[in-house]
């Protein structure tokens, strides 16, 4: 009798100390970045700190590789299975919000009160994703080319017009020094084209849809702003400035190797170029007419909308808004911290950094790309058009035939919501 | 004996059942579900209800249209030239808001042909599909000859008693055991514009008369880099099909055929080749089908581009199904596509069928 009162005891206990362990309630979350070392580390290590720091949530993390992120996400929606965190890039919440994916977050208003616009995920005027970085796009060059052919630096307060910018691109061009004058980057399909190019067409005064309605991209892209940029665009290829097709390779490696003078790429790529050369500027993008515009915000954290604990959801992602952490992500990864208070932390962004430039680019030339659920239908039809253009498709017939493409979709899906 | 019947059927429903669970499940059931969305405009995300459409997305994609303009002319009449080709009126003017042609709204040139005086336009609702048909028709009709020719020649050549030859075999499969997704990236260096294999070894060969083309990124060889690349990849499986259709044929056929004095060709026209008959059946039909899936080559290598030089229909219905979220427009596709492929088969049936 007295063992099995024991053993009763000891079973208890066992269960007692299960139990504590198990009072940390799980969350899980789904994360893109599979497969990068770097950033894994870091997530991780957030994720420790956070476990560690209260004793209510714990977050278990699950991660895809970027290329098969957004399918896996949309598959689990379908199936009812999304954990409580998932993260999102920016440009494709709308459409998630939109379909009742994820739900509001319910965070510190003034954690977020001196935000960069572009991290901020907002759709119907709520909340629904904050991103902990934002990225930026410039003209890379070298003060040294600049000089040698006669160029004047440009400024975040005085950018190059678009015909300085055509001067440059055929300055650089004559000189003969370099295979192509510029490398837009060419070789990296999918969103790059609309997230790099589609600011160009903003700031030639066209878009990829009416903001004012949401409803139709005619007379918008395919308007006399649109074909303006198209012309201009297609130029760049006739005219020898830049290559319709690029190595991979090329595009990693080209600036470095002193192929182009200017490189249109972003903040990521840029501590790299500051290792290959001791005189790279980074210049603002040019203004086409419309004033000078690039494209705003990069993955952010979101709540599913069927998560059973949305606030330990939405305590987590107050945790991984601290400056500390924006400071550490930045450092480690090369982005743009999405305050000034945590740009002041770290040695690249902080004032008189050598990456301070982005900070300011990000504040003052950033434009979101069009908020509306149609949004990853209109990117695809974007890319295909500035494709086909580069390869030398008529430029009228293929913004006319894009424009179709986006108003059906939009008419197939009962206008989003806008009507 | 019923008792033994029955026996031996559960048995055979036992073995059997995996494979027809997963048939069902993962073939069968897609294959109405797919009908039955193509009537839809059922999105891959939405709120919104799901509401019949009947024939609209085949409409979509389907629907042709022709206009014949007369040349502009100037004031007396003559016809105005530019470029020393007569000048004809923007068809953007016809296809756009133009309510005296409500018909043609939202359609672009496919192709065009002059008639007499005035020149006739083919009209496509979507000319991407139309060239992914066309594209996907080109390729069927090069690779099912090409592919299936040159596995029987393989097959031929390692068909022989020769010391070594296990290798030559294991080497000409070798291929077909490799991940297609691999081999299209290694074949997408091998094609690279600058410093690829390909162009090297032409440079090479031609001392550098033949310049560095960029296989891929050229709308006139990106289809042709394509088809050469997947002839290479299934040949090998094609060989095996037919090698084994060759060691069914007796070999006292070939020993009375020596003694009879028959040459090399005589030996192959009279006793091999009509050996093969089911075998080239079965190859030929596997092939055709095989090359209207084309997909992941596609998919790997070129994305359909350069300006859609490389579409095919089942990159399309990829492509519309998820990329662009329209579920019901990638079923309708996938059924126009089981339609052709049907028809294709039964024709093929038709022609190889046993002459009494």
């Amino acid at each position: 009798m007295k063992s099995l009162n024991t053993l009763a005891g000891a079973m208890l206990a066992s269960t007692l100390f299960a139990g504590s362990a198990l009072a940390q309630t799980e969350l899980t979350m789904w994360y893109h970045g599979a497969g990068s070392e770097s950033e894994m580390a870091l997530v991780n290590a957030m994720l420790d700190e956070f476990n560690a720091s209260q004793s209510d949530w714990k977050v278990v993390i699950t991660t895809f590789p970027q290329i098969a992120y957004n399918d896996s996400v949309v598959a689990a929606a379908l199936a009812g299975t999304l954990p409580d965190i998932i993260d999102i890039d920016g440009p494709i919440l709308p459409n998630w919000a939109w379909a009742g994916y994820i739900q509001p977050l319910a965070i510190d208003e003034t954690l977020i009160a001196n935000y960069l616009p572009g991290p901020k995920g907002v759709w119907d005027d709520k909340l629904y994703g904050i991103g902990m970085w934002d990225a930026a796009v410039s003209l890379v060059t070298r003060q040294s080319y600049l000089d040698e052919l006669g160029l004047r630096t440009p400024t975040l307060d005085e950018p190059w017009t678009g015909e300085e910018f055509q001067a440059a691109l055929d300055a650089a061009k004559n000189s003969g020094k370099f295979e192509y004058a510029l490398d837009l980057g060419m070789a990296w399909n999918g969103e790059w084209f609309p997230y790099a190019f589609s600011p160009f067409l903003q700031s030639f005064g066209g878009d990829m849809i009416d903001r004012s309605t949401y409803l139709t991209a005619e007379g918008v892209l395919n308007g006399e702003a649109g074909i303006a940029f198209g012309n201009w665009w297609q130029s760049l290829f006739t005219g020898g400035y830049a290559q319709a097709t690029q190595d991979p390779a090329d595009r990693d490696s080209g600036f470095a190797n002193g192929k182009y003078a200017f490189s249109w790429n972003g903040n990521w790529a840029a501590l790299g170029a500051l290792a290959a050369f001791d005189d790279v500027v980074f210049l603002p993008a040019p203004d086409f007419g419309n004033g000078p515009t690039i494209g705003a915000a990069s993955w952010q954290l979101s709540i599913s909308s069927t998560s059973q604990h949305p606030e330990g959801a939405n305590a987590f992602i107050n945790f991984a808004l601290n400056p500390d952490n924006l400071a550490r992500f930045s450092k480690g990864l090369g982005l743009i911290p999405a305050t000034a208070e945590a740009a002041a932390l770290t040695e690249n962004y902080q004032p008189g950094g050598p990456l301070e430039v982005f900070y300011e680019l990000s504040n003052r030339q950033g434009l979101l790309r069009p908020v509306t659920p149609g949004y990853p239908v209109m990117a695809k039809v974007f890319e295909k058009a500035l494709a086909d253009i580069a390869n030398g498709a008529n430029v009228e017939e293929t913004l006319d035939a894009a424009v179709d493409e986006i108003d059906a979709d939009i008419e197939a899906n009962g206008g989003y919501g806008f009507k | 004996m019923s008792s033994k019947f029955l026996q031996s059927n559960r048995t055979g429903w036992l073995m059997a059942g995996p494979a027809v669970i997963l048939i069902a499940g993962f073939l069968i059931m897609p294959f109405f579900f797919a009908i039955g969305l193509s009537f839809t405009n059922q999105r891959l995300i939405s709120p919104n209800p799901t509401e019949f459409v009947g024939l609209a997305n085949y409409r979509d994609l389907l629907g042709l249209a022709t206009i014949s303009l007369e040349p502009l002319r100037d004031d007396a009449g003559a016809v105005l030239m530019k470029d020393g080709e007569p000048e004809y009126p923007a068809l953007r003017s016809f296809t756009r808001n133009n309510p005296d042609y409500p018909h043609l709204d939202g359609t672009r040139e496919w192709f065009s042909f002059d008639r007499g005086e005035g020149r006739t336009y083919v009209l496509a609702r979507d000319v991407v599909f139309m060239k992914a048909i066309v594209n996907t028709f080109i390729f069927v009709l090069i690779v099912a000859p090409v592919q299936a020719g040159l596995a029987l020649g393989l097959a031929l050549l390692i068909n022989q008693r020769l010391r070594g030859i296990n290798l030559f075999r294991a080497i000409y499969f070798m291929p077909v055991v490799v991940s297609i997704v691999v081999v299209s990236l290694l074949w997408s260096f091998i094609y690279d514009g600058q410093s690829g294999l390909l162009n090297n070894l032409l440079g090479a060969v031609s001392f550098g008369m033949i310049p560095a083309l960029d296989w891929l990124g050229n709308p006139s060889t990106a289809l042709g880099a394509i088809i050469a690349m997947s002839i290479w990849q299934a040949v090998g499986f094609h060989m095996v099909i037919w090698l084994s259709g060759l060691q069914t044929i007796s070999p006292t056929l070939y020993e009375a055929g020596s003694i009879e004095g028959a040459s090399k060709w005589q030996t192959f026209r009279y006793i091999t080749w009509p050996g093969l008959r089911n075998t080239a059946v079965l190859i030929l039909i596997v092939i055709t089908m095989q090359a209207f899936g084309l997909f992941s080559q596609i998919d790997v290598m070129t994305q359909g581009g350069p300006l859609d030089s490389t579409q095919t229909i089942v990159f399309q219905a990829v492509e519309r199904g998820y990329g662009k979220q329209d579920i019901s427009g990638g079923s309708a596709i996938s059924v126009i596509l089981f339609v052709i492929v049907l028809s294709i088969s039964l024709i093929q049936r038709w022609l190889t069928r046993e002459r009494t």
